[in-house]
């Protein structure tokens, strides 16, 4: 187990420093922050200070170094835009980003197991062609279209609910949320529709999937003759063996929403990390970029590192067959 | 000419064609789509680019249907007096032209990458594979976001927006390679085993001449399906960088800037300069992801 995971952990690194490096290659050669910060007039002995200051006429590998040590103290320097800490604006940011896409997650969830195991158990109903139609649909519409339609019908034209921004916050020490609060419960509701209904369809799909799969299997027969009931069958037998391909999906599938709530907070104006990202794509914002990137970069490699030691946890030829070409 | 013709109704393929529906109507409106969008100069009831033509008194006008509509505007005006379906036929143009340009050029570059990892092996193959598995890992609209992102910082505005295009297309296109070089790489190492290709071997066939003429037309079939399946995708991704204001430069709106555009006005009641492009949106990738679907299953001999 130990093996494995620090094996991992070596095969992830490469892939963070290629993402560091790239980062790094951005600041250094797009722009120039010295014309930037000196602004209209200087001497060049002025020119000179700073560039001794800010490290520049060190070799390129000792400044990667210096890069990283203060990526990974979480320094990353100035925004061009706002002219404040990098890492102020995205923590502030982060809470936003965060409620959407847990808010998102659970709808997806909540909604999308019940409606594949309905469809997988009934699955010539004609309610359960109507959610299969409807998922091909949900598939299909583009996330932004999805938004604007939302924000049509109940926004404006019904008028019942918020199109834009995050209603009022309650600080919990730097955390923001907008759980506690009516109105920002209220504006919750479309983006997470927005941005959940993807993973919804895909998760209606694959239960939906496994569960035709599993109920063939011997051993759902084979409770079947020892006359257990049908609730015993499909809910002990057959959905408790459908979630770890679930469990595995969701997990991967939370980088995706990470990476869509960028569409999602840009039509929502949701002030979230996704709105700081794009706006600082629009104005060439190399700092926020650059933090963007390592830290989604992170995120990724994170949620992978643990879907693979899950994958470890609950397969156990994985921990048998190792290095053998059992398969 | 008319051999072949023969041979293709009454292909398996056709068969199957003609016995699904919803495939037809998909290719039916597929069809209508690339129409509209190839022809899109003589088709068009105005040019919505032909600036003298433009009134801004016509600006805002709802579709023809409704009581303020007007007949020579069939889906209604934008802000500007530019007739709706005009737009929408000129977009498409572009948000076609882009789609099939990445798909073109992230099968090119995956099929290539794929034969050689997959027919020469060894320290190539791991690597290319390694790389494929980290890009999959990230998903293909951020990582073409992220190049775009990366470029459009990189370059100086000016020269930026004449390029703005392409860019685009390289960061769709690179973002969905490696779902092709995946596919190929698995079937060249099913078919470099294969007596045909030892035998070629044997009789001293290079190796570039036995990967393009003996191993690639073999490993065909589902790169077919996958770049069918990754048009309507490409489409998206680039109505979503568009829409996202980093896509296709303002000067040759998509689909997805029509979009963006319309958005700036939904909450004043006009509706139909945002929606309409989006239906035409929905039915183009609608369409397009149908007929993949069928493809995967006519081309699939176990479903038969």
């Amino acid at each position: 187990m130990f093996a494995f995971i620090i094996s991992r952990i070596l095969q992830a690194l490469p892939v963070m420093l290629t993402v560091a490096l790239i980062s790094f290659a951005m600041f250094a050669y797009v722009g120039d922050p010295v014309a930037i910060m000196l602004g209209q007039d200087f001497t060049e002995a002025q020119r000179q200070a700073l560039v001794k200051d800010l490290g520049l006429d060190q070799p390129f590998w000792v400044q990667f170094a210096t890069f990283l040590g203060n990526a990974v103290q979480g320094e990353f320097g100035l925004s061009y835009r706002l002219s404040r800490p990098v890492a102020d604006l995205i923590a502030e940011r982060a809470p936003a980003t965060l409620e959407l896409a847990l808010t998102a997650a659970i709808l997806a969830l909540l909604i999308g197991v019940p409606l594949g195991v309905y469809t997988g158990l009934y699955r010539n109903s004609w309610l359960s062609r109507f959610f299969l139609t409807f998922s091909l649909v949900g598939v299909s519409l583009p996330t932004f279209l999805i938004g604007i339609l939302l924000i049509l019908v109940f926004a404006v034209w019904l008028g019942v609910l918020p199109s834009f921004g995050r209603g009022d916050t309650v600080k919990l020490g730097w955390w923001s949320t907008g759980f506690l609060t009516w109105t920002g419960i209220k504006a919750l509701v479309l983006p997470s529709i927005t941005l959940g209904l993807f993973q919804l369809t895909l998760i209606m799909r694959l239960v939906r999937a496994e569960m035709l799969e599993v109920l063939r299997a011997d051993y759902i027969k084979f409770a079947r003759a020892r006359g257990l009931p049908n609730r015993a069958v499909h809910f002990g037998h057959a959905l408790k063996n459908t979630l770890v391909p679930v469990i595995t999906i969701v997990g991967l599938q939370l980088g995706a929403i990470i990476a869509f709530a960028i569409v999602t907070e840009t039509v929502f104006q949701w002030p979230g990390m996704g709105l700081l990202f794009i706006q600082s794509v629009n104005q060439a914002d190399i700092p926020v970029m650059a933090a963007y990137l390592l830290l989604i970069s992170a995120l990724f490699v994170t949620i992978n590192l643990i879907v693979d030691l899950l994958y470890y946890a609950v397969d156990p030829r994985l921990r048998i067959g190792r290095g053998q070409g059992a398969h | 000419m008319a051999a072949t013709l023969r041979r293709f109704f009454d292909s398996d393929l056709w068969w199957s064609f003609t016995r699904s529906p919803i495939t037809m109507l998909s290719a039916v409106v597929a069809l209508i789509c690339i129409l509209g969008a190839l022809f899109a100069p003589w088709l068009a009831p105005h040019n919505p680019f032909d600036l003298a033509s433009l009134n801004l008194l016509d600006a805002f006008k709802p579709p023809s249907w409704t009581e303020e509509g007007e007949r020579a505007y069939l889906l209604g005006t934008d802000d500007q007096g530019r007739d709706v379906l005009s737009a929408i036929m000129y977009g498409a143009r572009v948000s076609l032209l882009v789609g099939l340009s990445a798909t073109l050029f992230a099968t090119t570059l995956g099929v290539t990458l794929g034969l050689l990892a997959g027919y020469l092996g060894g320290k190539l193959d791991a690597l290319l594979m390694r790389i494929c598995d980290v890009q999959l890992t990230f998903p293909s609209i951020l990582v073409a976001l992220l190049i775009d992102g990366v470029v459009r910082a990189a370059l100086p505005r000016d020269v930026h927006d004449k390029i703005a295009l392409f860019v685009v297309i390289f960061a769709i296109g690179i973002s969905e390679w490696p779902k092709f070089a995946r596919t190929v790489r698995g079937s060249t190492m099913v078919e470099r085993n294969k007596e045909y290709v030892q035998a070629a071997r044997v009789i001293g066939v290079s190796p570039p001449r036995i990967m393009l003429s003996h191993v690639l037309p073999n490993v065909m079939g589902p790169v077919l399906v996958i770049a069918t399946l990754n048009l309507g995708l490409a489409i998206l991704s680039e109505a979503t960088l568009s829409f996202l204001g980093v896509g296709v430069p303002a000067t040759q709106p998509s689909l997805g800037t029509l979009i963006r555009i319309g958005n700036d006005f939904l909450f004043s009641g006009e509706w139909w300069i945002t929606i309409f492009p989006g239906i035409a949106l929905i039915a183009m990738v609608l369409s397009v992801n149908l007929l993949g679907d069928w493809l995967r299953d006519a081309l699939n001999p176990k479903l038969r």
